[in-house]
């Protein structure tokens, strides 16, 4: 008694499973993510420059709103001082969205490529997109 | 000694990819053609043990049975213990492979003054083995996410219960923790039992340490050490697109995961991480105990000398005679 | 036997392994421990090679030339035959849920009596010489090359497992060391390394149809006292039959059954039983054999000693089969008979002839447990039973390992003695059912000369039976074995000297109204129904 009919059937799944996102991914385009600065905001500044620097931004930004609302919520304090001396609000939709209005085309750009999906929402109310026009 | 060994082996595993990538720029050896050739070897080398097990025939039905067979009508059948048809066998080993109903029989046996024999229930090294099994599953599983473009709503929503806790940013996945926390206790009670320590290999120590270089690299990336993530999913695209290109900058880190990760998988194939198939085609769960109902075929089933009523009668039909049993021949 | 083991010696035990790699510990054959080689005539009547005059103990076992290949080869074909053996070779993780689950580790702590190590034991072997992990790695991935200390190793502990599958229960892959002893003991049989207490009834099963070599002359004699016991008691004369043909069924049981004390108790319960419901059926000489000890040699010796219970039903021209209380022989009859030496197309399937139950579960096989017979009877109100003349026995109930863990037999028996007598305990739950252990001497290890390992073996049982024993006062331990009715009984001798041993058929002996009986003041024994009045119930 060898089984080889159950055998084989097993190991064609095996294999279809462990070989699935080689067979998701034909036929999808793979877009990868290109998170604009196109905003009116944005476009009037004369040197492009978020609270602190870029790759800083890129590995912490996260964290950084999560301690901004840890400290507005929490602790009444609403000033944030950037390792250049600056103060910033420590606001999401004051700070952050008065310049990066386009959330679809910045934010949502990396986070829906890497499945990434923040809570900011729960709790924030969406600003409009502005998204300058020509450029 | 063995154990040492064992860290040793994992420590220079960890080594080889960070000093490649630092110091000599591999990152299309480590980053395309190990990761290729590791999948290569897993599928190609789990497909032919689990064909040269098949090779060999299942010449008798031999399950060990759990629980009451089917016999009389007015007898309650342990259908699931002791099946006696394909759905009690399917039962059986979904619940043996999903959730170890063996192992979750485990007792302690302790030998106390008097002397008296008592069986504890002892669940931990089961606990711990379904935290760890079923945290790696989750856990690959949610890797789909790199791995797939546009991700599929199913893997959203395993990411959302895994980290339903909402602790930290990134949020904390629980399963991170539990096979982490799994494959330590696994460790430790290797070391801590003298009786498991003294059976205890080289190759036994090897696969938890690894695997728990594996969880603790991707706790390090996520949680502490960030590494580009966006890079990693476009390198990642390209593999199982079959484009394969490394982008810039991703970080060591990442890379020491990936390298220990197609290590797991090219060794798989020829270690005892095999049970993993080995499991499903294990005579004594897999059979149904049917068997004085259907007879099972033995493929290689050979004649054989046996001591014939003829060479019997012949050899005591004087006796057989002198009692009055019958003969067949006068 | 048992007298110079002391029982406060035997239970300072200690389970903690050695410091030295087991692989660096050689095997000590010391008294009671192993079991006497098989003597060259009975190799020789079984053509089993490599007959000789031997002993462990001795430097030399002049082994074959080619021992190496023998072994080797063997090992090769037999995992090419068996996926059993190449799947457990492969894919055991060394998690130790099966290590004090192996009645032999817990009663003595030798951690070689641990299962894994048991398999370790010819692992080893296999992955130095059939796996390339194994083969580069050596000793890394617990590879090790075959020497005669291996042989030697082999010899010992394949030796001391009795094959009863209790640590097949708690592994996660059920991995069966039954499985693994058997292959172990195969190869040993390759090289003429076997035991005399296996291979001795083996021969003479060969020859006179039954493992102790009584010749049909003799079976009928033993009969005849069988019977004369039975008038003597219950007043009741019975004749019956033997190699008779055109009998509707063929009843097998093993020899021990009608040869010693306390089977034959259970053999006259079958007798009494048959002849109450006026049973068509037979005894055979040839096939006077239900056990086998090919079970524990060879799956050819299997095949060739089981032979001969088809052979005599269809030369007989019987229906179908009944076997009687045995746990080896059942573990044959029912997952390796049919295969074997099937299809039984010359046999009906069994229909009792009194109850007209169709046995469904055995209309391949074609052979039917007396337990599930008896049970039926009783459901069906056939039988007329007077527990009461039970009442001085408290019974509690030992599952044999292999109609337990290889077949599941567990209420049949269970509900015939809660018919049939009044008090019934069970022991703890760890103990019992598929989580029985062994009597400590099954698989061809009953034998005098392995008294400290049968003892120890046997600890956990006879602890369980304390238990009970303590707690309600139980003074009859029954099973539905034939090794058991022998080596539990030494066994009870030693660690629970209150309790005796019995088998289920003789507590039916005890309560069956016979027609035609006169008044019954001793049991089937021979020994006063009722206790004395003054004596205590113990």
């Amino acid at each position: 008694m060898y089984n080889s009919g159950k055998i084989i059937t097993g190991l064609i799944i095996f294999v279809g499973l462990v070989t699935l996102p080689f067979w998701y991914s034909i036929g999808k385009a793979n877009i990868k993510p290109d998170p604009s600065l196109n905003t009116p905001v944005i476009n009037q500044m004369k040197v492009k420059h978020c609270i602190e620097s870029k790759q800083f931004m890129i590995d912490n930004h996260m964290e950084l709103l999560n301690e901004w609302r840890n400290a507005v919520v929490r602790d009444n304090k609403t000033i944030y001082v950037s390792t250049t001396g600056q103060y910033f609000t420590m606001s999401l939709e004051d700070t952050c969205f008065h310049c990066h209005s386009n959330e679809k085309q910045f934010c949502n750009q990396c986070h829906s490529y890497v499945n990434i999906q923040p809570y900011c929402w729960e709790c924030h109310v969406k600003p409009a997109e502005e998204i300058a026009n020509g450029h | 000694m063995k154990l040492l060994l064992a860290f040793v082996i994992v420590l220079v595993l960890s080594a080889v990819p960070y000093i490649g990538i630092k110091y000599a720029g591999m990152s299309y050896e480590f980053g395309v053609i190990v990761p290729y050739a590791a999948v290569a070897v897993f599928i190609l080398g789990f497909v032919y043990r689990i064909v040269k097990w098949a090779k060999s025939p299942v010449p008798f039905r031999i399950p060990t049975t759990c629980g009451q067979e089917k016999s009389l009508p007015w007898i309650k059948q342990n259908k699931l213990d002791n099946p006696s048809g394909t759905s009690g066998v399917v039962g059986r080993m979904a619940l043996e492979v999903l959730f170890f109903r063996s192992l979750f029989r485990n007792t302690k046996t302790e030998l106390k003054d008097g002397p008296k024999l008592a069986y504890g229930s002892s669940g931990w090294l089961w606990l711990a083995a379904i935290a760890f099994h079923w945290s790696f599953l989750i856990i690959l599983i949610r890797h789909f996410r790199l791995f797939s473009q546009p991700v599929p709503y199913l893997i959203n929503l395993l990411e959302n219960v895994d980290g339903f806790l909402q602790i930290g940013i990134p949020t904390l996945y629980i399963t991170d923790i539990l096979l982490l926390a799994a494959v330590l206790y696994l460790f430790i009670r290797r070391i801590a039992i003298p009786q498991v320590r003294y059976i205890s290999l080289v190759s036994d120590y090897f696969p938890l340490l690894l695997i728990f270089g594996i969880g603790l690299t991707g706790v390090l990336m996520r949680y502490f050490y960030r590494v580009n993530v966006i890079g990693v999913k476009e390198l990642v695209m390209g593999l199982i697109a079959l484009k394969p290109a490394v982008p810039a900058d991703i970080g060591s880190l990442f890379f020491i995961h990936l390298f220990l990760i197609s290590t797991l998988f090219a060794y798989f194939p020829f270690s005892k991480l095999m049970h993993m198939g080995g499991v499903f085609l294990s005579p004594t769960r897999n059979l149904a105990n049917n068997n004085r109902m259907v007879r099972h075929i033995n493929p290689w089933n050979y004649p054989v000398h046996v001591h014939t009523y003829a060479e019997y009668e012949d050899e005591f039909r004087d006796k057989m005679k002198s009692v009055g049993l019958p003969v067949e021949k006068e | 036997m048992t007298d110079e083991l002391k029982q406060d010696d035997l239970v300072k035990i200690n389970y903690k392994p050695p410091k030295k790699d087991w692989m660096d510990t050689p095997v000590n054959f010391r008294h009671g421990t192993y079991i006497y080689p098989a003597r060259a005539k009975n190799l020789k009547y079984l053509d089993l090679p490599n007959p000789r005059e031997w002993s462990p103990t001795d430097e030399d076992w002049k082994l074959p030339e080619n021992w190496k290949d023998i072994i080797l080869n063997g090992m090769k074909e037999r995992l090419d035959k068996y996926r059993s053996f190449k799947v457990f070779m492969d894919i055991c993780v060394r998690c130790g849920a099966c290590a004090d689950k192996c009645h032999f580790f817990i009663g003595g702590g030798d951690p070689k009596n641990m299962p894994v190590l048991r398999a370790e034991l010819i692992r080893s072997i296999y992955k130095g010489n059939f796996t390339a992990a194994g083969k580069i790695l050596g000793r890394l991935n617990g590879a090790r090359g075959l020497t005669k200390d291996v042989i030697k190793e082999w010899f010992y502990y394949f030796y001391q497992c009795t094959e009863c599958r209790r640590c097949s229960v708690f592994c996660p892959y059920g991995i069966d060391t039954a499985e693994i002893t058997m292959m172990g003991r195969e190869l040993l049989t390759l090289l003429g390394c076997n035991v005399n207490w296996v291979l001795e009834p083996a021969a003479n099963c060969y020859r006179t149809g039954n493992h102790l070599g009584i010749q049909p002359h003799a079976l009928k004699d033993m009969f005849e006292m069988l019977l004369d016991d039975i008038e003597d008691r219950t007043g009741v004369k019975i004749e019956p039959t033997f190699n008779r043909k055109g009998a509707e069924i063929l009843f097998v049981t093993p020899s021990a059954d009608y040869f010693a004390d306390p089977g034959i108790y259970t053999c006259m319960g079958y007798l009494m039983l048959f002849h109450e419901l006026g049973l068509d059926y037979t005894w055979s000489t040839y096939a006077s054999e239900g056990g086998n000890f090919g079970l524990f040699t060879s799956h050819e010796m299997i095949k060739r000693l089981n032979a001969k219970i088809y052979a005599e039903a269809k030369r007989l021209g019987v229906k179908w089969i009944i076997g009687g209380e045995c746990g080896h022989m059942w573990r044959v009859i029912h997952q390796y008979m049919d295969t074997m030496n099937g299809p039984a197309d010359f046999l009906e399937a069994p229909v009792s002839p009194i109850t007209g139950t169709k046995f469904e579960n055995a209309k391949s096989t074609k052979m039917v447990h007396i337990t599930e017979f008896t049970a039926d009877l009783i459901k069906n109100n056939k039988l007329k039973l007077d527990p009461s003349r039970n009442d001085k026995l408290r019974i509690t109930f030992h599952d044999s390992c292999n109609p337990a863990r290889a077949m599941g037999i567990l209420e049949e028996p269970r509900y015939i003695i809660k018919n049939v007598c009044n008090n019934f305990f069970e022991m703890p739950e760890n103990t019992a059912r598929e989580q029985t252990f062994c009597c400590g001497g099954g698989a061809g290890l009953g034998t005098d000369e392995m008294m400290e390992i049968r003892m120890r073996g046997g600890m956990p049982r006879a602890n369980a039976v304390q238990y009970v024993h303590d707690k309600h006062g139980v003074n009859r331990l029954t099973c539905m074995c034939a090794i058991d009715r022998a080596t539990l009984t030494t066994l009870m001798e030693y660690w629970v000297p209150d309790v005796k041993v019995t088998g289920v058929h003789e507590l039916v002996a005890n309560a069956l109204v016979m027609k035609g009986e006169k008044e019954r003041i001793v049991d089937i024994r021979g020994e006063p129904l009722k206790e004395k009045k003054g004596e205590d119930d113990v």
